[in-house]
């Protein structure tokens, strides 16, 4: 690679991130291609891929060496001390060349080989199957149907080919409503909900603040709620901050006049004078601060609705805050909730679930269809719709299912995975966690709901560290039709089978699949329900954790339970067996012989209990930071030796620790 | 106590009793204990009516066990109680509805005041609920009277929150005269103690018991045998006590085998401000490190911080000089206790009763009320008092000023760190018993009142509440380490604020004895010992762990005690559901284990 120019340095020293003592390891880093990596003098590996670095940042030069920060997408942050500034430099250049690829071509995915040949790659492609996951909610049928108006990707690029939209709208609907929405994403079927005969439908904002209406629109609109049998009226929920729209008319007002010109004299609307335009644009002000984007008197039947989730920027500087506060040494508990609740953080999650919650009540109580947008229609409408069905589809709980969700609500209807997560060197300004916030609230649901998911936070985090990665082809590209002119099917693969391979490892001990309670999930969003999530922010502060996992153990007991069963069965049909031997008049000491304890299959069934219960006692050895070398307050008993050096002589025994 | 049955009808036993129970059925949810044998014994027979027909008990609870519990509740009044309860008593019974919170639904039906309990019974067409409350249980009472009807909230020590709404002006405010004559009397039913010191005696042979406070005429609050070096002699012992705090001359908390060093704790020491000194003490602390393993260094760990510990000498305390003590050396780690650790818990307590506050609002009171500030300062205070005998391999002496607050709480902590036996039940139990009860916390000043009374706090101070939290934080962090599970911390918290035993009662075993509280009164370890209890009370998956727990007491690692802050005011979680079906799990487990020849015995 033309970028690396040292690939390995000896005598790193890997600074404790939370140590005030400057505690640290010493190894060898080396620089690969695609990683980096590091192995400290006990052998111990951290991998850190050149995808996930979000930041490097060489500090000033100290007396033992000169400092590389680097903070990753995945919120891991390392520290090293690289004893010379030569080859600190060399690989701080090295990172930020590689860290930030210019072209798609260059990123993990298209190098990575998993070794499977192509069918086996192709296969991977077709396990989700959006047209299969339609027909499992009941579309098409009499209301709704297929359009293949978005075949060539012409109305609007960032729609999926496949469409479903009412049966009753026309191709000129679509086609006019199209141009009156942003971007064109005109309103589709996002989610189908059969019993109810409701829908969940998405699309972008009008462009109504200038060209006051549009018929087709409104038709389109129509039609959906007519689509509906049960309840004509729908909630047309938008899903912006009032207060934000208020302001953003306040400062364009100007602009908005000059528009609101050119507009008319494009859309060649002669009636509208001068006079007019003033009175409009007060009522478009007005409109803008109380009732929303649509114009209620042109959408007869409709309710509106606000909810406010803030936009990608809020949500990045959150997070950035966020991150902030708790990387600080020393953080006191103060400072930690002091820092929590600046940082809003929290507040953007219980938004998002708020209005994911307004969203199934309104299907489950109301029978009403809802239309969801926010600007674009492609983060916080992916965020409520899929969030929503989650709530209302116990189908998108399961690990198959929650595939499948993400796959139609935010890689099909084209979520801007590369552009939000950074993946090539692009704009920083349109980099923002609108999916990591997604899966926060689906991990606050996990909470709540311990038995009504198939999956556990493993599962979460490991989706999580592959949105970045980029060594899986899915969420690359921006939207479907980049994607297929970047043949990601072709070369590259699929996440969703090697995650599927190791379900074993993302399964939920407790869930009840059966349990009719977990049909519909009514979420509590009292705001002591949501809570600090540990095991995202600190994946990788393992001192931070619970040192015993009660998930893990489950586990082991039910695989334990399985095999004795399985074992009873099997000696109970040898049991039977021989008695039809002995029936059969065949010597009865055959029978002792078999039924001894000594016969193979309860040998087996002995070894394998030992076998099962030794990851009990192992996780038991090596409770991780059950030291107190690991854990800050270790940092208090320097207090032991501070006066009197002489007297007192330390000794960190990790040994004795540990036997 | 499963034998018995219950078959006789009646309205009472005996002069002094009001029995007016009238449905009987599953839903007393106040009920969380159940009362040994003994008093069983003692019960007259003649309970109350229960025809089958109108007690269809729908629920799996056995029915026996519920007229059991209510037997019990209304049980015998001791003779010798000092006053006469039913003098208090001014309307016996009303009509009323009462609401129990957000989630549960309401209930109706006629309420009863008896001497120690508050009964609702829908009456014989009703759903068959009866319900109880222990009247010691009521923090506090506020009434409010408009037209015909009366309303009445009351706040329990338990910290929930009921409306009672009463048919008649007069009948409320007789109500909640009676319950607040009523709920400042004192209940007992009782047993007999535990040898607690044999143990730690048995594991060295450098220290004695030593039965110098066998009339606590050295140290009121100590009880009647305490452990001390062998090398000092009780004469010494009476003159070290003369140099402490209310006598609290240091004493063994805990003897680290693997170590062979000791957790000493005492008062602070009376140096006053001419800086006294006393032979004896200084003996003694000789004596603690000669004991251990040669060489062995030894540190104070003083509560208060450096300039508090200074200031105490003006009121005649002060902390030890270090030229009088070679060999042991001082650190502070203030810990907060008294009026701040109450007014936190009163803060905190009313920000987990604001539903509607908003997220921010949320975190800002959490902020505020700085409760999990003191959690994470008494967990880490306890881990360096740990770290100091496990790593240090020294003999560490915990006091503040009295010794009866923050240094119970830190020695227990850390012995919870270190000995993998207090983690078990019994453990556990004897380690409560030993550092708090025996050692002399002042229970009864503690918890006269808990978060919700409108009383000028005094000597309340939730300390044990805050060793029961840091205990939680533990049991998170290492789910499969401690024996009992968060139930059994529940009931601890709940007794020790209003009980039907005797174990909490009194400030000292001095007091104790005074009132007889063994012989006249039930002790609570009988009563969670009772196999079914202790079963509902254990953790599923525990599995012995020989090493140390050290916990990380960062503050993104501690988490609000929800099961108890928000207990009743969380609708019921599905996480509880969660919790109950991994007792199923562990419950199949044990069945298809049962015939494995290699199965371990659980407990």
């Amino acid at each position: 690679m033309e970028h690396i120019r040292t690939t390995k340095v000896e005598q790193v020293k890997l600074l404790d991130r939370f140590s005030t003592s400057n505690k640290s390891l010493t190894g060898t880093l080396y620089l690969t291609a695609t990683h980096l990596l590091f192995i400290d003098s006990h052998q111990k590996e951290t991998w850190i891929l050149h995808h996930h670095i979000a930041l490097v940042e060489k500090l000033a030069l100290t007396t033992s060496g000169c400092p590389l920060v680097i903070q990753c997408k995945n919120f891991r942050i390392v520290h090293f001390i690289v004893p010379r500034e030569r080859d600190c430099h060399d690989i701080y250049n090295s990172l930020l060349q590689l860290s930030k690829q210019a072209k798609y071509e260059d990123l993990y995915a298209f190098s990575y080989n998993p070794k499977q040949n192509d069918s086996e790659r192709l296969q991977g492609w077709e396990l989700i199957d959006l047209a299969e996951e339609y027909k499992r909610m009941g579309v098409p049928n009499s209301n709704w149907q297929l359009s293949d108006a978005n075949r060539e990707y012409k109305i609007c690029e960032t729609y999926p080919k496949e469409l479903y939209v009412p049966r009753i709208a026309s191709k000129p609907i679509i086609v006019g409503s199209s141009k009156f929405r942003s971007k064109g994403r005109f309103p589709v079927l996002s989610y189908y909900h059969q019993n109810k005969e409701a829908a969940i439908c998405r699309c972008s904002q009008p462009l109504s603040g200038f060209s006051a209406r549009c018929l087709e629109d409104e038709h389109l609109l129509q039609a959906i709620s007519k689509a509906n049998p049960v309840n004509r009226y729908m909630y047309v929920m938008d899903t912006r901050p009032k207060h934000r729209m208020q302001s953003w008319w306040a400062t364009q007002k100007d602009i908005g006049r000059i528009i609101v010109r050119i507009s008319s004299k494009i859309w060649n609307d002669e009636k509208i004078r001068e006079s007019d335009e003033k009175k409009r644009l007060n009522a478009m002000a007005n409109r803008a601060a109380g009732k929303g984007y649509e114009n209620e008197d042109n959408y007869s039947n409709i309710r509106f609705q606000f909810v406010g989730i803030e936009n990608i920027h809020v949500m990045r500087s959150s997070l950035q805050k966020l991150l902030e506060v708790n990387g600080t040494k020393g953080l006191s508990v103060s400072d930690f909730y002091s820092g929590l609740e600046s940082s809003g953080w929290l507040r953007h999650i219980k938004a998002v679930m708020d209005a994911a919650i307004f969203l199934a009540k309104a299907i489950m109580v109301e029978n009403a269809s809802v239309l969801v947008h926010c600007s674009d229609g492609w983060d916080r409408t992916s965020q409520v719709c899929s969030l929503g069905s989650l709530l209302l589809d116990s189908y998108y709980r399961t690990i198959k299912g929650f595939m499948v969700l993400i796959e139609k609500d935010w890689i099909s209807f084209g979520h801007k995975f590369s552009e939000r997560c950074g993946h090539l060197d692009g704009d920083p300004k349109e980099v923002s966690p609108v999916f990591t916030q997604f899966l926060e609230c689906v991990w606050h649901l996990t909470e709540q709901f311990p038995q009504a998911f198939e999956f556990n936070e493993a599962f979460l985090l490991q989706i999580h560290e592959h949105i970045h990665s980029c060594q899986f082809g899915n969420f690359l590209g921006n939207c479907q039709k980049e994607r297929e002119e970047l043949k990601l099917k072709e070369k590259t693969y699929s996440l969703w089978p090697f995650l599927l391979d190791d379900q074993k490892k993302y399964l939920n001990p407790l869930y009840s699949y059966k349990s009719p309670k977990f049909a519909v999930l009514e979420p509590n969003t009292v705001s002591f329900n949501f809570k600090f999530w540990r095991n995202m922010y600190h994946q990788f502060d393992r001192t931070l954790h619970p040192r015993q996992s009660v998930f893990n153990v489950i586990m082991n007991m039910d695989e334990q339970n399985q095999q004795l069963e399985k074992d009873i069965k099997d000696l109970e049909s040898k049991i039977k067996q021989c008695k039809n031997k002995q029936t059969d008049g065949i010597l009865t000491k055959e029978l002792l012989h078999s039924v001894h304890p000594e016969s193979p299959t309860l040998k087996t069934s002995l070894c394998f209990k030992e076998q099962t219960l030794l990851p009990v006692n192992h996780a038991l050895r090596t409770i991780e930071g059950s030291n107190p070398a690991d854990n800050r307050y270790s940092e208090y008993a320097e207090e032991f030796s501070k006066s009197e050096p002489g007297v007192v002589s330390l000794e960190y025994g990790v040994a004795r620790m540990t036997c | 106590m499963d034998e018995i049955e219950f078959s006789s009808t009646g309205s009472g036993w005996g002069p002094r009793s009001e029995v007016l129970a009238v449905g009987w059925g599953n839903s007393c949810e106040t009920v969380r204990w159940l009362l040994p044998r003994g008093l069983l014994n003692s019960c007259p027979a003649g309970v109350a009516s229960c025809p089958a027909s109108s007690c269809p008990f729908p629920s799996p609870r056995s029915p026996r066990l519920t007229l059991l519990e209510s037997v019990l509740l209304l049980g015998p009044r001791p003779t010798t109680g000092g006053m006469e309860f039913s003098e208090l008593i001014r309307t016996g019974r009303a009509q009323a509805k009462l609401l129990r919170g957000p989630e549960a639904p309401p209930l109706r039906g006629t309420l009863c005041v008896t001497g120690h309990h508050l009964l609702l019974s829908p009456g014989p067409q009703g759903t068959s609920d009866l319900w109880l409350l222990l009247l010691r249980s009521v923090d506090s009472i506020e009434k409010r009277v408009s037209g015909d009807s009366g309303t009445i909230t009351l706040r329990c020590k338990d910290l929930r929150v009921l409306q009672l709404d009463i048919e008649g002006v007069e009948a409320t405010l007789d109500i909640a005269r009676s319950i607040e004559g009523l709920r400042l009397g004192d209940a007992w039913h009782f047993h007999p103690p535990e040898r607690y010191y044999k143990r730690v005696a048995r594991e060295t042979n450098a220290w004695r018991l030593s039965e110098v406070n066998e009339d606590f005429s050295l140290c009121l609050s100590y009880p009647r045998a305490v452990i001390v070096p062998r090398a000092v002699d009780d004469d010494a012992l009476a003159r070290c006590a003369r140099f402490r705090q209310g006598g609290r001359f240091p004493v063994l908390s805990y003897h680290h085998a693997p170590s062979g060093t000791v957790l000493l704790r005492s008062s602070q020491p009376l140096t006053g401000p001419q800086k006294r000194r006393c032979a004896e003490d200084e003996e003694l602390l000789r004596a603690v490190l000669a004991g251990a393993r040669p060489g062995a260094p030894g540190f104070i760990l003083d509560t208060r911080s450096a300039q508090a510990a200074k200031q105490a000498r003006v009121t005649g305390g002060g902390t030890e000089a270090k030229a009088a003590y070679p060999g042991w050396k001082r650190l502070h780690r203030p810990l907060e206790r008294g009026r701040p650790l109450q007014e936190s818990f009163v803060r905190l307590v009313e920000a987990c009763g604001d539903l509607e506050q908003s997220m921010d609002g949320w975190l800002s009171q959490l902020e505020a009320c700085h409760w999990l500030a003191h959690v994470k300062e008494a967990l880490s205070t306890a881990c360096l008092a740990a770290r100091g005998v496990e790593r240090e391999e020294a003999c560490v002496l915990v006091h503040g000023a009295e010794g009866t607050d923050s240094t119970l709480l830190v020695t227990s902590l850390a012995q919870l760190i270190l000995d993998p036996l207090s983690r078990t039940m019994t453990g556990f139990q004897e380690l409560v018993e030993r550092e708090w009860i025996q050692a002399g916390h002042p229970f009864q000043l503690r918890c006269a009142h808990s978060a919700f009374s409108h009383a000028c706090p005094k000597h309340e101070a939730p300390t044990f509440l805050l060793f029961l939290d840091c205990v939680w934080q533990l049991g998170r962090q290492f789910p499969l380490s401690l024996e009992f599970g968060e139930g059994l911390l529940l009931a601890l918290f709940e007794h020790a604020y209003a009980s039907p035993f005797g174990t909490f009662l009194c400030s000292s075993e001095k007091e104790r004895c005074l009132c007889e509280v063994r012989t006249r009164t039930h002790s609570l370890w009988s009563g969670l010992n009772q196999p079914k209890v202790r079963r509902k009370l254990r953790n599923p998956l525990y599995v012995p762990n020989p090493l140390a727990i050290w916990p990380s007491v960062e503050p993104q690692s501690l988490r609000l005690w929800q099961g108890l802050f928000l207990r009743w005011i969380r609708p019921p979680e599905p996480s509880q559901v969660a919790w109950e079906k991994v007792w199923q799990r562990l419950a199949s487990k044990e069945k298809t284990e049962g015939c494995e020849p290699t199965s371990k015995p659980q407990l």
